[in-house]
């Protein structure tokens, strides 16, 4: 890292990049471990990328070097507390990913059930949850003499 | 006044500290927790009346002057959120403390849900108070972290596949929400929202949009606008019915707030409008869409949520005082009416065993209370007249016509369809769930539905119609919000008063 207000070195950059970019192409898998390792690399990119914003120089010490040479102590902080967000948050996803497979022997996330029935459905043409109408008052014994609902309820179970 | 500011933030935290603290007492727990939130909505109800009488009320955290340390601000925005948020905090707390008294509760109450539910309601107070940029990201990153936990509660294969994919959904928005403030503080070199107003006005137009569409994509994902909104329906629907009302009263509203905040305050001029504007057509009409193709309750309120989530959009986008103020009544009437219709298909999965419409029906005759419970917030949702989404849909309209040209106008007629559409889905779920010949999932029905579930339950829906009947003077603080909004002074002095260099 340069010492000064020179501007960021270009190493950091391409870091910040590179992290930025396996971080991303992680995320695009399935398992969740992959994801999980995806957003800590992403992670540290943004880090990194806050870290930039800010000038760099000598330590924030009053008396230990010129005003004009210190680093910017902000971005420091706010990256301080972005770790342990990211932290907190990765461990919790530690903690899905684990338990997704213990449940369920992989931790692959899957696709929504009722999306791809949904999508059957579509495929043929049909609706959802038909409302079929049509039942006159023949087809609902009920229409004609209501009860109390509890004994309703359990004449319809025994027939 | 100002030292009340921090109460909604603070509260809930000592609460939660308590309550993880009592975990063996669930009587005490409950109890504090509902004082807890109580007096939260308390102090949001003063807080909204010295905003809207006296200005913005700010705090500085530490004693420390506005640009170096952090603000809290409760400006009439902020505090109506607030209100409005907790109430219905409150009420879904009492809602989830009568399901879990109740035999065949579908979670018993695990002792972990108090702390976290009112970490959760810290997160989204703190999100609406924040008067800075990285504490607005800190409120989030509370309320996300409780969120986590809330929606793979219990830990079961199906919470866990749809906890998963939101999980990983937040954590990359939040993750592009963190590198929008490492840029603007690049760009600026502060995060104070008032210092920014004016320090983002020099800097170059391009970096500018930059910003604003890198913030815009960062709270899109949150408040769920379309073509990043597909995360909601898959995740929300198999978290406990408390769970899933709370998270779609709130936290797609957070992101809308977010996104008033940072249209008016930050990125002023509506540069971005053409876009927010189709966005916002595009997430009323495929929202709604997606509604009439469900089959399960919870699943198609889920996509009516993202599908009005547009109409906010839309009034942001007009950027008008009349689109402000019209945007700010519909967040506020629809964290009421969506929170109400989730309680209600709580409600129908505890009396019916489930909520899918192939297997339920007649309920109306089953539980008549249920139904009325069900029929007027669904009807407020649709817009039939004497309810207050038909004010706030026709405030929004109103505030499109009266923009004028060809974008407004088509967005007012997606508005309309929507409507309609929002009709037919109600509508759709009210014949098959409630008129038909009764059909109970289940085989053992619970016959008396816990008293304090439905109470609350009825809390809400009257809150509903209470918005109706106050719809005058709400529209009044709205638009008194919106005029803040739209000169930007007011917030501004309030947190930099001229004698702070």
């Amino acid at each position: 890292m340069t010492r000064g207000a020179a501007g960021p070195t270009l190493v950091l950059v391409l870091a910040v990049g590179v992290l930025v970019a396996t971080g991303v192409t992680l995320l695009l898998e399935r398992s969740l471990t992959r994801i999980l390792l995806g957003i800590i690399l992403l992670g540290n990119g943004v880090n990194l990328l806050i870290l930039l914003g800010g000038r760099s120089g000598a330590a924030p010490l009053a008396g230990t070097a010129l005003a004009g040479g210190m680093s910017d102590a902000l971005p420091q902080a706010m990256v301080l507390t972005a770790v342990v967000i990211t932290f907190g948050l990765t461990a919790f996803l530690l903690a899905v990913a684990y338990r997704a497979w213990f449940t369920s022997g992989d931790d692959e996330v899957q696709d929504d059930l009722e999306d791809r029935q949904i999508v059957r459905l579509a495929g043929r043409d049909e609706v959802a949850a038909a409302d079929l109408g049509g039942e006159g008052p023949d087809d609902d014994r009920e229409q004609v003499d209501p009860e109390p609902a509890r004994r309703r309820l359990r004449r319809d179970e025994e027939s | 006044m100002s030292g009340l500011v921090p109460l909604p933030v603070v509260v809930p935290l000592l609460g939660a500290a308590l309550t993880l603290i009592l975990t063996g007492r669930p009587r005490l727990q409950r109890s504090i927790s509902v004082l807890c939130l109580g007096s939260v909505l308390l102090v949001a109800v003063v807080l909204l009346g010295e905003a809207y009488r006296h200005g913005p009320v700010v705090v500085r955290v530490g004693g420390w002057p506005a640009p170096v340390g952090i603000v809290l601000v409760a400006d009439q925005l902020a505090a109506l959120m607030v209100v409005v948020s907790s109430a219905v905090t409150l009420c879904v707390l009492l809602y989830s403390i009568g399901q879990g008294r109740a035999e065949t509760g579908e979670t018993a109450p695990v002792s972990i849900y108090h702390p976290t539910y009112l970490v959760l309601t810290a997160g989204v107070t703190n999100a609406f108070l924040a008067g800075d940029l990285f504490n607005l990201f800190v409120g989030f990153e509370i309320l996300l972290a409780a969120s986590f936990v809330l929606i793979t509660l219990g830990g079961t294969e199906a919470r866990l596949r749809t906890g998963s994919t939101y999980v990983v959904v937040s954590i990359l928005s939040s993750l592009l929400f963190l590198s929008a403030v490492g840029l603007v503080y690049a760009a600026t070199g502060t995060l104070n929202m008032a210092q920014l107003a004016g320090r983002l006005d020099a800097v170059p137009s391009g970096v500018r949009l930059t910003l604003q569409l890198m913030l815009l994509l960062a709270f899109g994902i949150k408040a769920a606008v379309f073509p990043v909104s597909a995360w909601l329906p898959d995740s929300y629907p198999t978290a406990p019915a408390p769970v899933t009302a709370v998270f779609a009263g709130l936290l797609t509203k957070v992101g809308v707030y977010a996104i008033i905040r940072t249209e008016t305050l930050l990125f002023p001029g509506g540069r971005v409008s053409g876009l927010l504007m189709v966005v916002a057509g595009l997430t009323m009409v495929v929202g709604i869409l997606g509604a009439v193709a469900q089959s399960d309750m919870k699943r198609l309120f889920s996509f009516t949520l993202v599908s009005h989530i547009g109409y906010m959009i839309f009034g942001v986008a007009l950027s008008s005082v009349a689109g402000l103020s019209g945007s700010i009544f519909y967040v506020v009437h629809h964290i009421t009416v969506q929170t109400t219709l989730f309680l209600v298909a709580g409600l129908v999965e505890e009396r019916a065993g489930s909520t899918d419409l192939r297997r339920i029906g007649g309920l109306a005759r089953v539980t008549p209370v249920v139904a009325v419970l069900f029929f007027v917030p669904a009807m407020n949702l649709a817009g039939i007249p004497p309810f207050s989404g038909f004010l706030g849909k026709l405030g929004l309209l109103q505030a499109g016509v009266a923009a004028g040209g060809a974008l407004p106008a088509v967005l007012v007629g997606a508005g309309t369809v929507t409507s309609l559409l929002t009709l037919y889905v109600a509508s759709r779920v009210w014949n098959i769930a409630f008129w038909r010949a009764p059909k109970v999932a289940t085989g053992t029905p619970n016959t008396r539905l816990p008293g304090l579930m439905v109470g609350a339950t009825a809390a809400l829906v009257a809150l509903g119609v209470l918005l109706t009947l106050v719809a005058g003077p709400l529209f009044q603080v709205t638009a008194d919000a919106a005029t803040d909004l739209r000169q930007r002074t007011p917030y501004v002095r309030a947190v930099l008063p001229r004698d702070v260099p």
